[in-house]
C-alpha cells in the first residue's frame, strides 16, 4: 500500500492577535490508497476547516498537506469533495446530468461525448440510471445526495472527501447511502476521508477510525477497523467486534483530552457490555 | 381559464362604470368622453399612420433606454455586489442619485444632451438602471458560498466561477430588475415626451391633442395605447422569465 495523503503538523487559525481561533492544532496523520478512512469528532471541533485545508479551499496557517507525494497548494486536480447540504451544493439551473458533468467541462482533452458517458457511468454507479434529464430540486433528498457522489466520483478523483455526507438525510436513506458509499469504495478502489460527528457510522463505514478531540482538533486516537469489507446493516453492527469498537470510539470521544496521545491499535477494546453513548 | 374569465369581468365592469357616469351627465363630456368613444378613437389610431409613427418612436427610445440601463447596471451591480468596499464607499452617492425623479433632470438634460430623442433615452436610462442594479447588487452579495465552495473543489477558476456559477445564479434576480425597469422605462419616455415636447411619441401625441383642441377623447385613447403598451410588455417578459427561470420559481418554492 502507498501512501495517498500526508498530513504533517496541520494547524488552522481563523483571526489574529487576541481574536483569532485556533480551528485545527498540529494533526499529523496518513491515509493510505484505497483506503476508507473516517475521522470522527465531536460537533464544532474543526473537522470543516480540517477538510477544507486538505483540499486546498483554505490555506493553512501552519504544517503541511501532500496528496500522493505532491503539495497542496490549490484545489488538487484529482481531488473530489462531497458536502453535506447537498441541496445548496447541486446547481439548481442545472439538470442532473449537467451537475454531474460540471467538473468535466473544465477538462480539454474530454470530449463532449466522452464527458456525457461519463456522466451516465458515474450515474449508473450510484444506481440513478435515466435520471440524467431531471432537475435536481425534482429529486429526493437521498437521491440529491447521490447525485453529488456521482458528480465527485466523475471526476475520477485519487481522494474523495466527504464531509458529513448523510447527516441530512432520514435514517433508511442514510443506511442506503452507507451501503451504496461501501459498495462503490470496494468496487473501485477508491480512497476516502469521510468527516462525521456520528460514532456509529464511523465505525460502519471505515476501515480506520480516526478521532478527534474537541476544538482546537487533534487526534486522540487512530483505530483500524477489524470487520470484515462486506458489511452489513444489521449483523454487521450486531457483531462483538462493532459493539467494542462503538465503545471505544465513544469513551474517547467522550473523554476527549484525558485519552492518551497514541491510543493502543490493532485489537479493539475488550468490553462486554455495549455503550450507550452512541 | 377562470382567472381570465374573472379578469374580463372586472375590466367589463370598469368600461360600464366609466360610460354610466360620462353618460348620466356626472362629469361634463368634453371633459370625461364615454368608453365607447375613446374607444372607437383608439381602434381609428391604431390605423392611423402618423400617430403609430409616434408609438414607433416611442418603443424605440425605450427599448434603447433599457438596453442602455442592462448594460451600465449588471456589470455595475456585478461589481458593487461582489467588493463589499466599493459598495460601502458608493453607497451614499447611490441612495443620493437614485430617488431623484427623472422628469426633474429634465432641463439639465436638454442642456447637456440637447432637446432630441437623446434626452428622452438619456432620462429613461437613467431611471431603469436603479431596480437593475439594485437587484444586480442583491444577488451577487447573496451568492450562497457553498456553490462557490463546490465550483471551486471542481477545479474552476475564480474567473471562470463568474460565467459558470455566478451569472447564472444571478440571472433571475437580474431578470426581476429588468421587469420592474421596463416599466418605469415607458412611463419615463412618455411622461418627458409629454413634459419637454419631441419631434414625435406617444407623449408628444397626448401633449397636441390637449394643447391644441382640447380633444380628450384623444387624449384618452393614447394613453389607453401606452397603457396597452406597459401591459403587453410586462405580460410579455414575466412569461419569458417563467420560461426561463423555472428553475428558480419551483426551487425557492419548495425552499419557502
Amino acid at each position: 500500500m502507498s501512501t495517498m495523503l500526508n498530513v504533517t503538523g496541520l494547524s488552522h487559525r481563523y483571526g489574529s492577535g487576541e481574536n483569532a481561533h485556533v480551528a485545527v492544532n498540529d494533526l499529523t496523520f496518513v491515509v493510505e490508497t484505497g483506503e476508507l478512512a473516517c475521522i470522527v469528532g465531536p460537533s464544532g471541533c474543526g473537522k470543516s476547516t480540517l477538510l477544507r485545508c486538505i483540499s486546498g479551499l483554505i490555506e493553512p496557517t501552519g504544517g503541511e498537506v501532500t496528496l500522493h507525494g505532491d503539495r497542496v497548494t490549490g484545489v488538487p486536480e484529482d481531488l473530489a469533495v462531497v458536502f453535506q447540504d447537498y441541496s445548496r451544493s447541486l446547481f439548481p439551473w442545472l439538470t442532473v446530468r449537467q451537475n454531474v458533468e460540471f467538473p468535466l467541462r473544465w477538462k480539454r482533452n474530454l470530449s463532449r461525448a466522452e464527458r456525457r458517458e461519463r456522466a451516465e457511468e458515474a450515474l449508473s454507479w450510484v444506481n440513478l440510471p435515466g435520471v440524467g434529464g431531471k432537475y435536481p430540486w425534482q429529486l429526493s433528498g437521498g437521491m440529491q445526495q447521490r447525485v453529488s457522489i456521482a458528480r465527485a466520483l466523475a471526476r475520477r478523483p485519487a481522494l474523495l472527501l466527504m464531509d458529513e455526507p448523510f447527516a441530512s438525510v432520514d435514517a433508511q436513506t442514510r443506511f442506503e447511502l452507507e451501503d451504496l458509499l461501501r459498495s462503490v469504495q470496494v468496487a473501485h478502489g477508491s480512497t476516502i476521508l469521510l468527516v462525521t460527528h456520528d460514532i456509529d457510522e464511523s465505525v460502519y463505514l471505515g476501515d480506520r477510525v480516526l478521532v478527534l478531540s474537541k476544538s482546537p482538533a487533534r487526534i486522540v486516537a487512530d483505530l483500524p477497523v477489524d470487520l470484515p469489507p462486506e458489511r452489513d446493516q444489521i449483523t454487521t453492527r450486531e457483531s462483538k467486534n462493532f459493539v467494542s469498537l462503538r465503545g471505544e470510539v465513544a469513551r474517547l470521544l467522550h473523554g476527549g483530552g484525558d485519552a492518551p496521545e497514541q491510543a493502543p491499535t490493532g485489537e479493539p477494546a475488550d468490553t462486554t457490555e455495549p455503550s450507550t453513548l452512541a | 381559464m377562470r382567472p381570465v374569465v374573472r379578469n374580463l369581468v372586472g375590466l367589463a365592469a370598469f368600461l360600464v362604470l366609466w360610460e354610466g357616469v360620462a353618460r348620466l351627465g356626472l362629469v361634463r363630456q368634453e371633459d370625461l368622453p364615454p368608453a365607447s368613444v375613446v374607444l372607437e378613437q383608439t381602434f381609428g389610431l391604431l390605423g392611423n399612420e402618423s400617430f403609430l409613427r409616434d408609438v414607433i418612436a416611442s418603443v424605440l427610445a425605450w427599448a434603447i433606454a433599457l438596453g442602455l440601463a442592462i448594460v451600465i447596471a449588471v456589470p455595475s451591480g456585478l461589481l458593487l455586489g461582489s467588493l463589499p468596499g466599493l459598495r460601502v464607499a458608493t453607497r451614499a452617492v447611490v441612495e443620493f442619485l437614485r430617488p431623484i425623479p427623472s422628469v426633474a433632470l429634465i432641463p439639465l438634460v436638454i442642456l447637456v444632451v440637447g432637446g432630441g430623442p437623446e434626452s428622452k433615452i438619456a432620462l429613461a436610462t437613467y431611471a431603469a438602471v436603479w431596480p437593475i442594479l439594485y437587484n444586480a447588487i442583491y444577488a451577487f452579495d447573496e451568492i450562497d458560498p457553498l456553490l462557490i465552495d463546490t465550483a471551486r473543489s471542481c477545479g474552476v477558476s475564480r474567473a471562470r466561477i463568474l460565467a459558470s456559477v455566478a451569472l447564472p445564479h444571478a440571472a433571475p434576480f437580474v431578470f426581476t430588475g429588468i421587469r420592474m425597469s421596463a416599466a418605469i422605462g415607458l412611463i419615463v419616455v412618455v411622461s418627458v415626451e409629454f413634459i419637454a415636447g419631441a419631434a414625435s411619441g406617444i407623449g408628444q401625441f397626448i401633449l397636441e391633442a390637449t394643447s391644441g383642441a382640447g380633444r380628450m377623447d384623444l387624449v384618452l385613447a393614447g394613453t389607453i395605447v401606452a397603457g396597452l403598451l406597459g401591459y403587453l410588455i410586462n405580460e410579455g417578459l414575466e412569461r419569458l422569465g417563467r420560461r426561463m427561470f423555472r428553475w428558480h420559481t419551483v426551487s425557492t418554492a419548495e425552499a419557502m
